[in-house]
């Protein structure tokens, strides 16, 4: 929540970031150092404090004593229990050991590589698969949150018709009359929407299927997709055509509007390719420089040497500028200070085929010509970028969402099956979905849940979880995948190729069947590729080749003049994507990497539009396009272009489950026509209300002291021990150190390669059991992350420079919260763990209180009640290896000591050592760009070892003598020193 | 004003404080004993079964190692308790009408698992390795008692944290070769503690690590 209410000075802040220069501050409230924002900090636990205004009385605290001692060891207390054992005993599974199954998962239609764990035929754990060139081992949030929405009890059930249950089989009866109502009419009257794909088995059936029907209309519906790519490279290479950018080639990276790090189904690849460039490692005195120009805060931006925020709109004006200076068109007036353009452009001229544009996807035809054609002139072609055949299926004839329901509406249409879309959400303002609908007499909907689309369709059957069905995917390279399902469907699920064979009449095809026929005959994998590509989690030899191709440069000399007034940029929220995962609860309350909100979409705006139009964080303005108006809080986001505000998609669902119904405001009304991205025309005006805008972003503050070091590549070379310098003289301690004569566990975070994209955030919650625990709590400040990622500003509010920190449990060696546990429930370990025991806990919170790095969390409720018998599907999620926190224990990161001890038990019993890199806690694992490092460090040649004797190794707080076995890379930028002359860089 | 507490009251209320005291103690010790008692911890009680399985007539009459049925002990956390295809490898050769075998001979056919009662567990918060221990010399019969004379199966040994840290904080005396853990009738030879230092060493053992809270609590 936001701390403080009254509205901000902005003309004061701007004169408090110059004058404060290069410091670091959090929030604009900090910045500002309200009175009311210095009392909310006063707090540990920030809007805990109302609640103890009223002190307990003496007796009250003897009572509870008297209670707590009395139920102690109670906890121990157990009846006899049973065991069941198999029956039949599958031979892989030994009861205790956990297996792993490559497969894929489907995020936007693309395919991810997974590896999942399974603990004896129970999903817990998603990680990525390193053999897949969308993962490489990565993983993101959306992947680490499946295995909660497969358990999901909400998940639709059953199929239904008329809201009543009825069998799989009364459905294929329904599929059957269908089939003889449209047989003999060629298919016309039919139609079928189906979300995004890439499975080129269900490509194969739907082309089969129209084959059969000629007259059956197909919309693919993908409410995230965007046009301006495709048609620009069509007509550059006459044929459908995608962007491959290779980002580990790139010297000199010019993003116009592209979040290659946080957006797209390349995104892992990218993150990992660019960090490639971007680390410091010993020696290396060169990195990858980026330039980005966007229209919504991103972690793009966020990672850029030079940042520029302009209305979406004037990027085809910036983009025509750029290219004038590359030789191309003529110049035209662009946002960007002129002298900036000629600094890029010499940049990337002496780059060469190593300098690369990017246009975002929702930019115009005519930007992503203008990209085009310089990185052709840049000579980049097979170096750093590629052209490849697009891996989504868009068959040529498919008919858009606004043609399909025009033909609904007139009455064309007397059946429609939509497979895996949400129309009824998701359509823009002016295609009236629903009312189209009530004409179509049969109306079938496949999906996870009973959407608003299932409730508005006469029958709903429920699609299979992809941890639970066969199926196919491409990635975004066009490497092909099967997904192979982890269990058998929970609650009945059926696979999209099921129902498509239905649809041919082939009612008892199993998906398998479907699957392993496609990949044979057409796909040609004989048995033992099959069992290959299985294994593997890739099918070889899919990967797309790179279009070969003279096709000379198209260039664009329409310029379409940027717009005037309030710019409402919509764009997809990182998690919820176009609102489908809107019911899981760990993404609903993942802090968006850069506004840190949580449960619930704000009108991000600038703090110079918020001062203009007299808005402070937490009022609430009404955005309205004709009839569909929408009311959401403001939220003033520092380096947020001016006159924009940036709404994101997904929230506002009145028909998903508890968790997502009526969180945020729904933005996809206030689309229209051909303004999908970025909508002008629309009124905004502030309402008479004010409401949460619920952030982690101001809790733990660090009090403004020395805590994130950054400076430029050439400050690293001229001093590289630049960060080490500021390191003030610790103070002296009276305790003797620990022994530490094996392993000693320690951690470095490299600030340089991290994105802020939260996977290790998301990585830590499905392995350690971590609740969420709702927008209440945490507006009260109790999130129960055990990593947070911590964003810092630097440099002027309108502009300013971006750190992320992530922050984890810091394993003190001079641990100051083991001195004051009464109870000795956090100790110290052989091998330099700081051990939280939570059976012994009685959560005095005195080890959070003296915690200097704030790391610590309380169970302050219940919130994981299981009672024993009921059965929740909630409780298979739950990691084996690991306690389930109850009330009133504290828990923090444990650097992962379940996988700690497997790995030294794995090395006991091959009387090995520990190898390097034989224990990976969950947030290192997940990380796309391996900003997380973990080993031992007593061992000389390990990786983490090297990282501490690096020279940008600093501490936090060294001053406290804590001696943290966490330690931090300082952030190195590499700004153009011919821009540095011309204004102040955005970091450094 | 007459006086409110006669002279009586003193004498009581020096009763009152005495008894009050001798009740604490009283307490404290009863509490102390009866959680160590086998009343409490379920030592020595043999627990029903839906099959009267006996160790004493499998193991000690017929010779079956342990590993034949729980397969996991050597690689896994759990040694497990054999699937009831197990028991039909010789149950559908021999005794096949037995009656005390229905049980077995329905989870079969009906592929229910057969619900055993658990005779030996440690409390949810505890991660016990089944691998490790026999791995490094613990013997299956050092915890879970002379299972080879029991018909029916019982707890040996009360599985609280006092017992476990007893072997951790000072584990030599309990180790044996590990070649030899699976052995019930082993015997110790006359060396025994000097192999059992021996082992400690070889084994790499040491007590300072085992006794780390996240050895066993995570």
């Amino acid at each position: 929540m936001s701390a403080t209410a009254e509205p901000l000075d902005l003309a004061r802040l701007r004169a408090e970031a110059v004058e404060r220069g290069p410091q670091f501050w959090r929030s604009l409230e900090e910045l500002a150092d309200t009175a009311a924002f210095r009392e909310y900090l006063h707090n540990e636990f920030p809007r805990l404090a109302a609640r103890f205004d009223i002190a307990p009385d003496r007796r009250g605290v003897l009572k509870l004593m008297a209670a707590s001692l009395a139920m102690a060891g109670l906890t121990a207390c157990k009846k006899a229990d049973h065991i069941a054992p198999y029956v039949d005993k599958p031979a892989d599974v030994t009861p205790g050991r956990a297996l792993h199954y490559a497969t894929a998962l489907s995020i936007g239609g693309y395919g991810f590589g997974a590896i999942v764990e399974s603990h004896e035929g129970r999903p817990t754990k998603v990680e990525g698969n390193p053999d897949h060139p969308a993962s490489l081992g990565a993983s993101d949030a959306i992947m680490q949150a499946a295995c909660l929405g497969l358990y999901d009890p909400e998940r639709s059930r059953t199929p239904t018709k008329d809201e009543q249950a009825m069998s799989w089989d009364a459905f294929l009866g329904e599929v059957a009359a269908l089939r003889d109502e449209i047989g003999n009419r060629e298919g016309a009257g039919f139609a079928l929407m189906i979300g995004p794909i890439t499975s080129p088995s269900e490509a194969w059936l739907i082309d089969r299927l129209r084959a059969a029907y000629p007259r059956m209309l197909l919309c693919v519906h993908d409410p995230l997709a965007a046009d301006g790519e495709r048609t620009a490279l069509q007509q550059v290479f006459g044929r459908a055509t995608a962007t491959l950018p290779r980002l580990g080639q790139a010297d000199v990276i010019v993003s116009l509007d592209a979040d290659f790090l946080g957006e797209g189904p390349g995104r892992l690849a990218h993150a990992r390719a660019f960090s490639s460039r971007r680390i410091v490692r010993d020696g290396a005195t060169t990195m990858a420089r980026l330039y980005a120009i966007e229209s919504t805060p991103t972690i793009t931006g966020a990672s850029a040497d030079h940042r520029w925020a302009v209305r979406g709109s004037a990027v085809p004006a910036i983009a025509a500028a750029l290219a004038a200076r590359l030789g191309l068109g003529a110049d035209v007036n662009a946002p960007v200070p002129s002298a900036a353009l000629d600094a890029i452009a010499a940049d990337l001229r002496k780059a060469a085929g190593t300098g690369l544009v990017v246009a975002g996807p929702h930019q115009s035809a005519d930007v992503h010509l203008q990209v085009h054609a310089m990185n052709a002139s840049l000579g980049s072609f097979g170096l750093a970028v590629d052209y490849i055949p697009p891996p989504d299926y868009r068959p040529p004839g498919a008919v858009s969402l606004g043609a399909l329901v025009e033909q609904m509406r007139r009455g064309a249409v007397t059946a429609l099956l939509v497979l895996d879309a949400n129309p009824a959400y998701t359509a823009p303002g002016d295609v009236s979905f629903a009312e189209a609908l009530v004409k179509v007499p049969r109306t079938m909907h496949v999906g996870r849940y009973v959407d608003a689309t299932a409730k508005a369709s006469r029958w709903h059957v429920p699609l299979a979880h992809d941890l639970e069905r066969w199926g196919d995917i491409r990635a975004f390279d066009g490497t092909a995948s099967i997904i192979q399902p982890l269990v058998q469907p929970l609650y009945g699920g059926h696979a999209a190729s099921e129902v498509l064979s239905a649809l041919l009449g082939e009612y008892s095809a199993s998906p398998l069947d479907t699957l392993r026929t496609y990949w044979r005959e057409i796909g040609g994998l004989d048995d033992a590729a099959w069992r290959a590509a299985i294994q593997r989690g890739v099918i070889s030899g899919t990967t797309s080749a790179p279009v070969v191709s003279n096709a000379a440069p198209v260039l664009s000399s329409k310029v379409n003049p940027a717009g005037t007034g309030i710019e409402v940029r919509v764009v997809p929220d990182p998690w919820l994507r176009a609102g489908e995962y809107a019911n899981n609860a760990w993404l609903q309350e993942l802090p968006r990497p850069l506004s840190k909100i949580v449960w619930g979409n704000a009108a991000l705006v600038a703090p110079a539009t918020a001062g203009r139009l007299q808005l402070a964080s937490g009022d609430v303005v009404r955005v309205a396009r004709d009839n569909n108006a929408i009311e959401l809080p403001v939220s003033i986001e520092p380096g947020h272009p001016e006159e924009v505000i940036t709404i994101a998609l997904g929230f506002g669902q009145s028909a998903i489950g508890q968790v997502g119904n009526g969180v945020g405001a729904n933005a996809f009304p206030l689309r229209a026509g051909e303004a999908l991205w970025f909508l002008d025309g629309l009124s905004v005006s502030k309402a008479e209300a004010r409401a949460a805008v619920v952030t982690t972003q101001h809790h733990h503050s660090m009090e403004g002291r020395d805590i994130v070091r950054n400076g430029t590549l050439a400050e690293y070379v001229a001093n590289p021990t630049f960060a080490k310098d500021r390191e003030p003289a610790p103070s002296g301690t009276l305790y003797p150190p620990w022994p530490s004569r094996e392993e000693a566990w320690a951690m470095v975070i490299d600030q340089t390669a991290c994105i802020g994209c939260m996977a290790c955030v998301s990585a830590c919650q499905a392995e350690n059991n971590i609740p969420t625990v709702g927008v209440d709590e945490v507006a009260n400040g109790h999130e129960m992350h055990w990593l947070r990622v911590d964003r810092y500003y630097t440099g002027s509010v309108d502009n300013p420079g971006v750190v992320f920190q992530p922050v984890p449990c810091m394993h003190c060696e001079e641990a100051p919260c083991e001195e004051v546990c009464p109870v000795n429930a956090t100790v110290h370990t052989h091998d330099g763990l700081n051990a939280q025991i939570y059976n012994r806990c009685v959560g005095t919170r005195y080890c959070s209180q003296n915690c200097p790095y704030k790391v610590r969390r309380f169970n302050f409720l219940d919130y994981q009640p299981f009672a024993e018998g009921t059965g929740s599907p909630l409780a298979a999620l739950m990691n084996p290896d690991v306690s389930v926190r109850s009330r009133g224990v504290m828990e923090k990161c444990t650097y992962c000591v379940q996988r700690i001890e497997r790995g030294r038990i794995e090395a006991e019993l091959a009387d090995q050592p520990i190898a390097d890199g034989a224990v990976t806690p969950a947030c290192a694992q997940a990380c796309p760009t391996q900003a997380i490092i973990f080993g031992n460090r007593n061992d000389p040649g390990s990786r983490v070892r090297r990282l501490h004797e690096h020279p940008l190794d600093y501490a936090l707080l060294a001053e406290l003598n804590t001696r943290p076995r966490t330690t931090y890379l300082a952030r190195v930028s590499n700004p153009n020193p011919a821009l540095a002359k011309l204004e102040e860089p955005v970091h450094g | 004003m007459p006086q409110l507490f006669r002279p009586r009251a003193n004498a009581l209320a020096r009763w009152i404080v005495l008894l009050a005291v001798i009740g604490t103690i009283f307490l404290g010790t009863g509490a102390t004993f009866y959680l160590r008692s086998d009343f409490d911890t379920g030592v020595n009680h043999p627990l029903a079964q839906p099959v009267p399985f006996s160790h004493q007539h499998h193991v000690a009459g017929l010779g079956l190692d342990c590993r034949y049925c729980h397969t996991g002990v050597e690689t896994s956390a759990v040694a497990g308790i054999p699937p009831t295809e197990v028991c039909m490898t010789c149950h559908s050769q021999i005794w096949t009408n037995a009656a005390v075998l229905a049980p077995v001979r329905e989870s079969f056919a009906s592929g229910k698992p057969i619900a055993w009662t658990q005779v030996n567990h440690v409390a949810d918060y505890v991660f016990f390795n089944h691998a490790i221990h026999v791995a490094k010399g613990v013997a299956c019969v050092t915890c879970h008692g002379e299972v080879d004379r029991m018909p029916l199966m019982m707890r040996a040994h009360p599985m609280q944290m006092e017992w476990c840290l007893g072997c951790h904080r000072n584990p030599t005396p309990y180790l044996r070769p590990p070649a030899d853990v699976f052995d019930p009738e082993w015997s110790p030879p006359q060396d025994i503690a000097a192999m059992q230092a021996a082992l400690a060493s070889h084994e790499k053992i040491d007590p300072s690590k085992m006794t780390d809270c996240y050895v066993c609590h995570r």
